[in-house]
């Protein structure tokens, strides 16, 4: 049945996440958490946010398509959205590792999988 | 007879430092080694301690420091840095088995800018403070702004470029 619900939830996810490298096995298994459909507007928000004097931002810049620096080394990072950077969202072990960081740096807490989903989905939306 | 005196005393201090430091080693025993062996590069090492900021080298710290550092990953310096079980176990293998080999004290500081080689090699004479706040160089933790091959456990003085 898991195997039956994967398979739909892959048939359901739209052809341009797939060509934009995303993994269509990361939204699936969000979406099999999540109760309300994934909205861009509402990962734009959480990009966006702030928390107390850091966010997504400090690091990513406020254009998610811009090359990045982390906050305390300086160190580059590459852009967020897969329009821009081909690599990213391709890798689901990768897409958690960092969503366990970020989200405990940032909110000071794990993210759902609707903040997870509505995050990618809003990265995906990117043109 | 004064000069014949303090001549002694000299030589005494002297003997006495050379003692002291066969004992413990340089730097109060704090003494790094080799910063990388090229014999065993690791993969997940230079991955995963390269994300955030260059993959130090294992031989900068005693591996009782590596051990800490490893142990208190979900709060590395004020972030989470946490890896899978599997990640952790073997990169704090690699930095276990690479750590500072003169190591001769039993103190293992989690910053490597706390090591005594550290702060001999970067004092106010070596280093003017000034160079710490320039923008290219922002912290002492940033290696490759100064030794551009930090990255690859190159620290060679003679390579050293001081950024304006």
């Amino acid at each position: 049945m898991k195997k039956l619900l994967f398979s739909l939830a892959l048939l359901a996810t739209p052809p341009v996440l797939a060509a934009a490298g995303v993994s269509a096995e990361l939204l699936a298994g969000y979406r099999a958490e999540a109760a309300k459909p994934f909205s861009a507007a509402q990962g734009e928000q959480l990009f966006r946010a702030r928390h107390g004097d850091i966010g997504c931002t400090s690091c990513h810049t406020d254009n998610a398509k811009s090359a990045g620096k982390h906050a305390q080394t300086g160190k580059s990072i590459e852009p967020l959205a897969p329009a821009a950077n081909p690599k990213r969202l391709s890798d689901p072990a990768k897409v958690e590792k960092w969503f366990k960081r970020n989200c405990n740096d940032v909110l000071k807490r794990a993210c759902t999988a609707q903040e997870k989903g509505d995050f990618v989905t809003y990265l995906v939306s990117i043109k | 007879m004064k000069t014949t005196i303090f001549l002694i005393a000299a030589v005494s201090i002297l003997a006495g430092a050379a003692l002291a430091d066969d004992h413990v080693g340089q730097y109060g025993g704090e003494s790094r080694a080799k910063p990388l062996p090229t014999s065993k590069p690791n993969a997940t090492w230079r991955q995963e301690c390269g994300s955030c900021h260059i993959a130090y080298a294992p031989g900068l710290l005693p591996a009782e420091s590596w051990r800490k550092v490893m142990a208190g990953l979900d709060k590395h310096f004020g972030s989470d840095a946490s890896l899978t079980a599997q990640e952790n176990r073997a990169i704090t293998e690699f930095l276990v088995d690479n750590a500072a080999t003169r190591w001769r004290t039993p103190g293992a500081p989690l910053r490597i800018t706390e090591t005594a080689w550290f702060k001999r090699q970067h004092d106010g004479h070596e280093i003017r403070p000034e160079v710490w706040k320039r923008a290219s160089v922002k912290s002492p933790a940033n290696c490759a702004a100064c030794h551009p091959g930090a990255d690859k456990g190159d620290f060679e003085e003679d390579r050293i470029r001081i950024p304006r």
